[in-house]
């Protein structure tokens, strides 16, 4: 339940900071993508299918507030956290380089699905500029926000597990 | 829930795989249905509109609390040189007013006597404030803290300043979103002004760091249309107003076709610094299945 809340409150604040504080300080045109880090994080933290429901539920709060179709972003936001949450087997507490190269790599992935359902299908061919001028940028700057946010994230985690194994232990 | 009767293997739990196989087939029935109606629109718009737009409000306005303090700060230092430059101006300006106001004077008298209609100035307004942006990269979306609670209504026309935003793309209870016309699926049907010339303006992905939009389809045989050429909405567009400003040709070239001519135009408004916009709260009459019976029915008699 706790959990649950926690989830919660996260994926709305980050889904409200993407698109004001960091609209706010967005290089050019570019704003670094939250919501991928959160669903990313709590993947590789929990496993599989955390991942895939908090995309699920993040991609739906994009998908409702800025698409004309509602689904999109769910359906690309969930897959890309569950493959996130494939990697819980390898996942260390310290290792701060897995999460980095899946994030880089699941944004890379987010970009381009991006490109070919929204631009590619109404005709738009140039995917060189694409890539380099939206896709590229975003994925460094989401690369530099996760330096931010993957500790606290990581703390939050910790602090939950804990959390969980006392409560546990008061049943025993 | 005693822990005994109920042990931690016990529990119903569904694997991942069979989660993710009903999701997808959950988004992609959302999808299906999204595109050809918008049946779920309403039911998600409450449940956001109570959940996360009133955060939405809260962030925006610290955030441009925060804002206004920094701009004071920065500003005073100016304002005191620019405020003696003013009074100077002022003295100037009332001279020219007096003239001006003369002028006006005539220019009423005279319209009075054509009969003009001031259709475009009186359309009725109101205002709202943005408090969100399109989180993704892809699109110049926004969303404004007015919704159907307060009158708003699809396609209804949204500017800033003096110049085209866009339009309302969808509506919630106390919230809605705005296409802006730089946003790469936008594509609005203008007039050059000078010479009443259609034109198609579209926005693209490709040009928004250079601030500008582009336009095709203009056929203007005696080359008259020239670079910094006034474009408005024009008369035949079915989403917006007729006289709204765009903005300013920029660059005019012509098409491969020797017919056509496209180039860019730079827009009236600052979409980087937008914060506030006004609403027009009439809209385009749009011709009815009625409209049509109507008038064939007056045909007939």
């Amino acid at each position: 339940m706790r959990r649950f809340l926690i989830y919660f409150v996260f994926t709305i604040t980050f889904f409200v900071l993407q698109g004001t504080l960091f609209k706010a300080i967005s290089f050019g045109t570019i704003a670094p993508n939250l919501l991928l880090i959160l669903t990313v994080s709590f993947g590789l933290m929990r496993g599989k299918k955390t991942g895939l429901l908090l995309g699920f539920f993040s991609g739906l709060l994009m998908d409702i507030f800025v698409s004309d179709y509602v689904g999109f972003y769910s359906l690309l936001l969930m897959y890309l956290g569950y493959f996130a949450g494939s990697f819980n087997r390898v996942f260390f507490d310290e290792e701060i380089k897995l999460p980095m190269v899946i994030i880089i790599v699941t944004d890379l992935i987010y970009g381009v699905g991006c490109y070919g359902f929204m631009y590619l299908l109404r005709g738009r061919l140039n995917f060189p500029y694409y890539f380099l001028h939206i896709c590229l940028p975003e994925c460094a700057y989401t690369v530099l926000v996760t330096l931010i946010f993957y500790p606290l994230i990581l703390l939050i985690n910790r602090a939950l597990v804990n959390g969980e194994r006392k409560r546990a232990k008061k049943f025993v | 829930m005693s822990p005994v009767i109920k042990k931690k293997g016990e529990k119903f739990t569904l694997p991942g795989k069979y989660l993710l196989f009903i999701l997808t087939i959950v988004c992609v029935s959302l999808l299906v249905v999204t595109y050809a109606t918008d049946a779920f629109n309403r039911p998600l718009n409450y449940i956001v509109n109570y959940i996360v737009v009133p955060y939405e409000n809260g962030i925006a306005a610290i955030g441009s609390a925060i804002r206004d303090r920094k701009d004071e700060l920065v500003n005073i230092r100016d304002l005191m040189s620019e405020n003696a430059e003013l009074r100077n101006k002022i003295n100037e300006l009332e001279e020219e007013n007096t003239r001006l106001m003369q002028d006006k004077y005539e220019l009423s008298t005279l319209r009075n006597l054509m009969e003009l209609d001031e259709a475009y100035e009186s359309y009725e307004k109101t205002g709202a404030r943005i408090i969100y942006k399109d989180s993704g990269n892809w699109f110049s979306t926004f969303i404004i803290n007015k919704g159907s609670n307060d009158g708003i209504k699809l396609d209804m026309n949204v500017i800033a300043g003096n110049g085209l935003v866009g339009r309302i793309s969808m509506v919630g209870p106390d919230f809605s979103r705005v296409t802006s016309i730089i946003s790469d699926v936008s594509h609005v049907s203008g007039m050059v002004l000078s010479t009443s010339d259609n034109l198609i303006v579209s926005g693209s992905l490709e040009l928004i760091d250079e601030g500008v939009v582009s336009f095709s389809q203009l056929i203007d045989e005696e080359d008259k249309v020239g670079e910094g050429d006034k474009v408005v909405t024009s008369n035949i567009s079915d989403k917006f107003m007729p006289g709204l400003l765009i903005g300013y040709i920029s660059k005019i070239s012509n098409d491969t076709n020797n017919l056509t001519k496209s180039g860019y135009i730079i827009p009236a408004v600052d979409f980087k610094h937008l914060e506030e916009v006004l609403i027009i709260t009439d809209i385009k009459r749009q011709i009815t299945d009625e409209d049509i019976e109507e008038a064939e029915s007056n045909e007939i008699q």
